[in-house]
């Protein structure tokens, strides 16, 4: 299946679900191809349709204070958080040209940041029932997505810097007790996300082509 | 009359659970309209009416989990 690909850079959340709602449409009426958008947030909180409020850990005055906005949106899955640290792939991907298969386009999005990690010599792996990837047992990377009509959009959040993985804890990850970590923590060095980017691009290439 | 059934959506995906019905019984729908919104794994998906017509009956409530090839609505054709 072919893409093209839109970097957008460091977003608000918001911005970026306007540029995948335009694209979603663009695609649905074959103006334009599947499309992959990469960028990175601002701190944000996103809910989607298994989140309770409750895994949010702080009160609404000092999420306002700290300025970390709460959208509940329309993927699938509970509670997360983004910042600048992570890069997010939000695939706007027309299935009819891939695999109509839920299942393994989630699983390809896990072969994406799995490869990734591996890439860097990370050893990293998707756990049963616990779509995601994970290092030592530890969240590197979160999916949630949508579909309509075939086409995706939402996706892939990938923790690449350690500097604002403390944010996590101002909500509990996927409604559930774990730890997150990123591939500069797991690597113990520093990682310019430019060239993270380029290979997740050519990641999404060799898995979705 | 038109079963609306819950159709394949992916291998090893056996159930989905409804979140969301976009119309209630007696409301018209155009072909293609989003139905209901259902959650499986990490994915929420649209089903989409297969015709035009009003819904006559709604068979799984929000919140409820239902198998694949299971009928969650009937639709009375129109035109």
């Amino acid at each position: 299946m072919e893409f093209k690909t839109l970097d957008l850079g460091l977003v608000d959340f918001q911005e970026a679900q306007d540029a995948q709602k335009k694209i979603f449409l663009d695609v649905k009426s074959g103006a334009l191809k599947s499309t992959l958008i990469l960028c990175r947030h601002h701190p944000v909180i996103t809910l989607g349709r298994q989140a309770d409020k409750k895994n949010i850990l702080i009160s609404p005055k000092e999420l306002k204070k700290r300025e970390i906005p709460v959208y509940e949106i329309e993927r699938g899955g509970n509670i997360t958080y983004h910042g600048p640290g992570q890069i997010i792939a939000y695939p706007i991907f027309d299935l009819n040209y891939f695999k109509k298969d839920i299942h393994l386009f989630l699983r390809s999005l896990e072969k994406v940041a799995i490869s990734l990690f591996t890439d860097f010599r990370v050893k990293a792996a998707a756990l049963p029932g616990l779509t995601g990837v994970w290092i030592n047992n530890k969240k590197a990377a979160s999916i949630g997505i949508a579909v309509r009509n075939w086409i995706t959009f939402h996706g892939l959040s990938i923790n690449i810097k350690k500097n604002d993985l403390f944010n996590f804890q101002l909500i509990r990850p996927c409604g559930m007790d774990i730890t997150v970590t990123s591939l500069e923590e797991a690597l113990d060095k520093d990682v310019r996300i430019e060239a993270v980017k380029e290979k997740i691009i050519h990641k999404f290439k060799g898995i979705f082509n | 009359m038109t079963k609306v059934i819950l159709p394949e959506l992916g291998e090893g995906i056996e159930k989905a659970t409804v979140s969301y019905w976009y119309f209630k019984v007696g409301d018209k729908v155009n072909e293609k309209d989003d139905l209901v919104e259902l959650t499986t794994d990490k994915a929420t998906f649209n089903l989409p009416s297969p015709c035009p017509g009003t819904i006559l009956e709604i068979l799984a409530s929000e919140g409820d989990t239902i198998n694949i090839g299971q009928v969650i609505a009937v639709i009375e054709e129109s035109g």
